[in-house]
């Protein structure tokens, strides 16, 4: 009867899925890298090393540079972790963001369905109608750019599939029998939707969200790239994909590293995401 | 009845709104159910029984219209508020479905499940209510009641949800309980587990609402029965009168239907000539009248009225037997 039943449960199984451990192991490694590598390196992520010639160099540990360093000659090492924790920063909360806003009006409307049903998946569509480059490109006219300006952006585009994909679901679960008991045990609308229909919905959810996250960290990559996210010096593994590109045949580890780095990150996120979905479904044993 | 009813229903009709056109679901179905009786209300997929009871709940689909009244100890239930509906359903109605594959949820443990009601009503601590989860599901004959808390329903087997669901039911110890069809999904041992715990549920003077198609489990537990055809009541007695001498000739044609071990020849089981009227078909008459043995010309023209006489009423313009002309 623990309030944690469900989760702990989840917890165990998950544990006992290989792929997803490894991920897990490697995601928290990545976390920690990105966390701890650009306060303990000697280089700064705006600091060039005027004692290279040229100044893009390859990878060395002569010369302190582990990862190398980009065409101005700064640490790569630094600048990839530091990249990494905007990207990952970025995608988590703007992953969170939508799927709070998208969850609780997806199942909102599903439950409810009907004319409440209607009005709210009409506004969802209004807001799937305005191009979002261009609302993201007003919101930073307005608001000046910044981190968090893009974390609002991405998370208030992202809830719209997420409220669509848990309103279906919903409507689904709508019919089940077990609503239909819940409601004759005479449980308001708020706790069905809360007890009986969120967590039925959660398994769909965590997979959609390991798939929004890695959207969202191109998302951010192209917003980056248009001069609209993240600005220098400060970096993302986006940015640093898309400079890299342009050296990619005078000096191919611009490319290579923070490249290796995103698709590592990917990959770790898209196992979690099968082992959870696998965990959260009390059937699994 | 002497004693006032606990769920009086005149006249309900349901109707559903479809592409097609309205189907009448239920029609002008009036009847009572006594504080501690148990009504059986019989009748094919498809004459509305179900939908009868979902009216009386509030659990009919959006694009349902009811007319008619539905009273619980006075309180009109058709058309109430959420709100008031909510305060009716769950503590002194409560309600059985007939799938226990689909009627728990399936991410809350059977403890969490049972106590939900009482925790959202603010009438248990979460000791109180483990401890009379604990005793509902010893109360439905549940072995290792204490593990079983712990457990989620895809553990259980289908008899053993079914249980839990009617524990569930009668957490807040209702009134009035509405099983609907709830041995039908399950096998016959099964059955008569179930049934033995419904029946024993009784014994607190619980009054009960079984909806069925199985006359045998009509026999078993119900005091009256109410048969229904094409969303009509056609009869309702005390089972022991209906299963004596069936007044309305569809009653008569379905206790025929019964197989009888007994019987001498194993031939072909009988069956009724027919079928039902389709949904929305508008049938002129009785709509019983293209099945029946006994059918009159007026019965072709005009729908019969249910006639109630002491202790059952018939619809039929040519009862088998005439209750309301019996002393």
């Amino acid at each position: 009867m623990s309030e944690g039943g469900l989760w702990s449960e989840a917890g165990r199984r998950l544990r006992t899925n290989r792929a997803a451990v490894v991920a897990g192991g490697v995601l928290a490694l990545l976390v920690l890298a990105s966390l701890l590598a650009p306060v303990a390196s000697p280089h700064a992520i705006d600091q060039v090393d005027w004692t290279l010639s040229p100044l893009a160099s390859p990878p060395s540990l002569a010369n302190g540079h582990w990862f190398g360093t980009d065409s101005n000659g700064r640490d790569l090492f630094v600048r990839v972790w530091s990249g990494t924790q905007v990207s990952l920063l970025v995608a988590v909360l703007a992953t969170l963001v939508s799927l709070a806003i998208g969850v609780a009006w997806g199942a909102t409307a599903g439950y409810l369905g009907g004319r409440v049903d209607d009005w709210m998946m009409r506004f969802v569509d209004v807001l799937y109608a305005l191009p979002y480059v261009f609302f993201v490109i007003i919101l930073t006219v307005v608001f000046g750019r910044s981190l968090w300006l893009i974390f609002l952006a991405i998370g208030a585009v992202g809830w719209l599939t997420m409220a669509r994909i848990v309103r279906g679901q919903a409507l689904a679960l709508r019919q089940r029998e077990f609503v239909a008991a819940a409601i004759t045990l005479g449980l308001p609308a708020h706790r069905i939707i809360a007890r009986h229909i969120v967590p039925n919905v959660l398994g769909t959810v965590v997979v959609y969200a390991t798939l929004t996250v890695p959207q969202v960290i191109l998302f951010e990559s192209f917003l980056s790239f248009l001069g609209l996210g993240v600005q220098e010096p400060l970096t993302s593994l986006g940015r640093l994909v898309a400079e890299g590109a342009l050296e990619m045949e005078t000096a191919p580890w611009q490319l290579l590293v923070p490249s290796a780095v995103l698709a590592l990150l990917l990959l770790c996120l898209n196992f979690l995401g099968d082992g959870l979905r696998d965990a959260l479904d009390p059937r699994a044993d | 009845m002497t004693a006032a009813p606990l769920l009086s229903i005149r006249d309900l009709s349901v109707d559903f709104v479809t592409p097609r056109g309205r189907v009448q679901a239920v029609r002008e179905a009036s009847l009572d159910v006594a504080p501690g009786e148990c009504l059986a209300v019989v009748g094919e997929s498809g004459s509305g029984k179900s939908q009868l009871f979902l009216a009386c709940l509030g659990l009919l689909a959006a694009r349902a219209a009811t007319r008619g009244s539905a009273r619980f100890q006075g309180q009109e239930l058709l058309g109430a508020s959420a709100a008031a509906l909510n305060a009716v359903r769950g503590t002194r109605i409560a309600m059985v479905f007939q799938d226990p594959m689909n009627a728990l949820t399936p991410h809350l443990s059977i403890g969490r499940q049972l106590g939900e009601v009482l925790l959202d009503r603010g009438l248990a601590s979460p000791l109180e209510a483990r401890e009379r989860g604990l005793a509902a599901l010893q109360g439905v004959g549940l072995a290792d009641a204490d593990s079983r808390l712990r457990q989620y329903p895809h553990e259980l087997s289908g008899g053993q949800r079914q249980r839990v669901a009617i524990a569930m039911a009668l957490m807040t110890r209702p009134e009035l309980l509405i099983a609907d069809e709830p041995t039908t999904a399950l096998d016959v041992t099964v059955q008569a587990q179930v049934l033995r715990v419904l029946r024993r549920a009784r014994r607190d003077g619980l009054a009960m609402v079984l909806i069925t198609h199985d006359l045998g489990v009509v026999a078993g537990i119900a005091d009256r029965v109410a048969i229904m055809y094409a969303g009509r009541i056609v009869e309702i007695a005390p089972v022991r009168e209906l299963f004596a001498a069936p007044a309305h000739p569809y009653a008569a044609a379905l206790l025929e239907a019964v197989p009888r071990l007994s019987e001498a020849s194993v031939g072909r089981l009988r069956s009724i000539e027919g079928q039902p009227p389709a949904p929305g078909e508008i049938v002129q008459g009785c709509a019983f009248a293209p099945r029946c043995a006994d059918v009159a010309e007026i019965c072709r023209r005009e729908v019969p009225s249910l006639r109630p006489g002491a202790t059952r009423a018939v619809a039929c313009h040519a009862p088998r037997i005439r209750p309301d002309l019996e002393s």
